[in-house]
């Protein structure tokens, strides 16, 4: 996915520092989803937790299959500029255990689990913005098929060694267009399609445990480290360690920035508002943190905290229920952190383009920036819209209105969060199920 | 006998509490409440967008009192919970038919 900077001289042998480092960095990332989950879930009502944290986690379980089956090879197979294709990859058939992942130290296996975490976390993303309302099979449904003609081939446009993106120059260190650009443009696609939470603007519909949102941020920030360090594919070079270093900072800065920007404008530090900064900048150095300095860094930090800050109003505004606001974190995020790169590129990381700051002072990086954001922003948008759409109309995207006021959990999942009832010892009801009270009788009289 | 409610400030159930205790009273019920009354309620805000929750936190603190006592055991609880601040909470009596300790089946001023 990063550039090569290969000499022709220098045929990589299999590094067990890099292929050990790269299996940490994807255990990393596939921690990611799961922090996504519990970011999300403490930001619903009580009510839709465990749909929320559902709705990220069967990411899990779908993507792997269907990576592991064919999008792995549709994704970096090389084929054409718009979609690759590798037949010995298909259900990783013909994979040679030492074979390496092209111009790389590593094998192709562990190239192909890291861009897993990778598709895992993207989809997962969009759900953020359909909380409370989706019913759970047609989300499962739109992840499958999202992945297939959304994700895989702008993954290939981006990262593919024949991706038109990736040929034109345009950056993306570790995904912010082909993840948070993509997962927030799809996010705006379907919210348009499916529209608003029964009561939105109108009933209250505060964070039920921020210390989940939290919990959920941090382990987002600890696990980005792979996503975005381990985007170097091996440390022979020091660029993995820049952008470690450069997720730090932007992070830091962009917290920072939120709470300032929050305190000015309502009147307090909010913990949700320090979690939500956090992930502003970590969104937004996604793809620049390979091409900047760490002082390039704090600025990428800090214009991503103060936008995505004044961009999550937006919805109230325009009156679109992005819920979570992953078009406002995610998709404005991962838009200022691709432009940014055409004006604070040093030409000194990841590749020798400079940006406006930096060089010849040139526009070049700039204009190849807006076209890989823009191009990933329409596909995603249009494609998720219909997509969406098609689902609503045979499948139906929502759940019934009542079950929606009375809750997702119950009526998707049959449980609930939360006990909340103390009385007589926190028994609620009784025992409905016969054949699990038959199969306790049993135990006894053994 | 007399049922005395009173609806306070949580934090003011320590001193009530001491107070009754000193007036000689042996036992109550607290519970938590919520409610407003002029002051309303206060104002959250979660990335930017406010929400004002109207119900504030109180603690409802429920005596039983001979008929002789009350008017003075209202006096001890509105001493103690006062902070002059708005949100104090409120205090009422009401007449009670009868009480029986459980245990021992005493009934009326003997259950007390």
């Amino acid at each position: 996915m990063a550039p090569a900077i290969m000499l022709a001289a220098d045929a990589p042998k299999l590094s067990s520092a890099n292929t050990g480092f790269m299996l940490i960095c994807s255990a990393l990332v596939m921690l990611m989803t799961p922090g996504l989950a519990f970011f999300y879930g403490g930001m619903v009502r009580v009510k839709s937790t465990l749909n929320m944290l559902m709705m990220s986690f069967i990411s899990l379980g779908i993507v792997t299959i269907l990576w592991v089956l064919y999008g792995f090879s549709l994704a970096f197979g090389t084929h054409n500029s718009l979609i690759g294709w590798n037949s010995d990859w298909f259900g990783l058939s013909n994979i040679g255990l030492t074979e390496l992942w092209d111009g790389y130290s590593i094998p192709v296996f562990v190239f192909m689990v890291f861009q897993l975490m990778f598709a895992i976390i993207t989809p997962a993303l969009i759900s953020g913005a359909l909380a409370d309302r989706v019913k759970f099979s047609a989300w499962s449904l739109f992840i499958a098929l999202w992945v297939t003609i959304v994700y895989v081939p702008v993954a290939h446009w981006v990262w593919g060694a024949d991706g038109w993106a990736y040929k034109l120059g345009v950056i993306d260190f570790a995904g912010g267009t082909a993840v948070h650009i993509n997962a927030g443009a799809a996010a705006l696609g379907v919210i348009l399609v499916i529209g608003k939470r029964v009561g939105f603007k109108r009933d209250p519909m505060r964070p039920h445990s921020l210390p989940l949102v939290m919990l959920g941020a941090g382990l987002l920030w600890f696990g980005w480290f792979g996503f975005n360090a381990g985007s170097w594919l091996g440390n022979d070079d020091g660029v993995g360690a820049l952008m470690f270093v450069n997720t730090q900072v932007a992070t830091a800065a962009a917290m920072l920035a939120w709470l300032a920007y929050e305190k000015i404008r309502h009147g307090a530090f909010t913990t949700l508002g320090a979690a939500s900064g956090a992930v502003a900048g970590l969104v937004a150095i996604t793809p620049s943190g390979g091409a900047v300095s760490p002082l390039g860094a704090i600025a990428v930090g800090a214009i991503a905290g103060v936008a995505c800050a004044a961009a999550v109003g937006l919805k109230f505004r325009f009156g679109y229920d992005d819920s979570l606001d992953v078009v406002g974190v995610h998709m404005v995020g991962g838009i200022i952190g691709s432009l940014l790169i055409g004006f604070f590129a040093t030409g000194k990381g990841q590749s020798t383009a400079t940006g406006v700051f930096y060089g010849d002072h040139t526009f070049t990086q700039l204009w190849k920036q807006c076209a890989g954001v823009f191009a990933v922003l329409a596909y995603s948008l249009i494609v998720s819209a219909v997509l969406a759409f098609l689902l609503d109309k045979t499948l139906g995207m929502r759940v019934t209105e009542d079950e929606e006021i009375s809750g997702i959990d119950q009526a998707e999942h049959a449980e609930t969060a939360y006990d909340f009832s103390g009385a007589g010892g926190g028994v609620t009801g009784s025992l409905a199920a016969p054949a699990l009270a038959a199969a306790q009788n049993k135990k006894v009289d053994a | 006998m007399k049922l005395i409610t009173a609806v306070v400030k949580p934090h003011r159930l320590d001193e009530i509490k001491e107070a009754l205790q000193a007036f000689g009273v042996h036992g109550l019920t607290v519970t938590e409440a919520s409610g407003y009354g002029r002051q309303r309620g206060h104002t959250e805000v979660y990335r930017g967008a406010e929400y004002t929750v109207d119900l504030v936190p109180k603690i409802r603190i429920e005596v039983l009192a001979e008929d002789d006592d009350a008017d003075q055991l209202i006096e001890v609880i509105v001493k103690a919970a006062r902070t002059g601040k708005i949100g104090d909470g409120k205090v009422w009596s009401l007449p009670v038919e009868t009480a029986v300790r459980v245990r021992t089946g005493e009934r009326g001023p003997d259950a007390l």
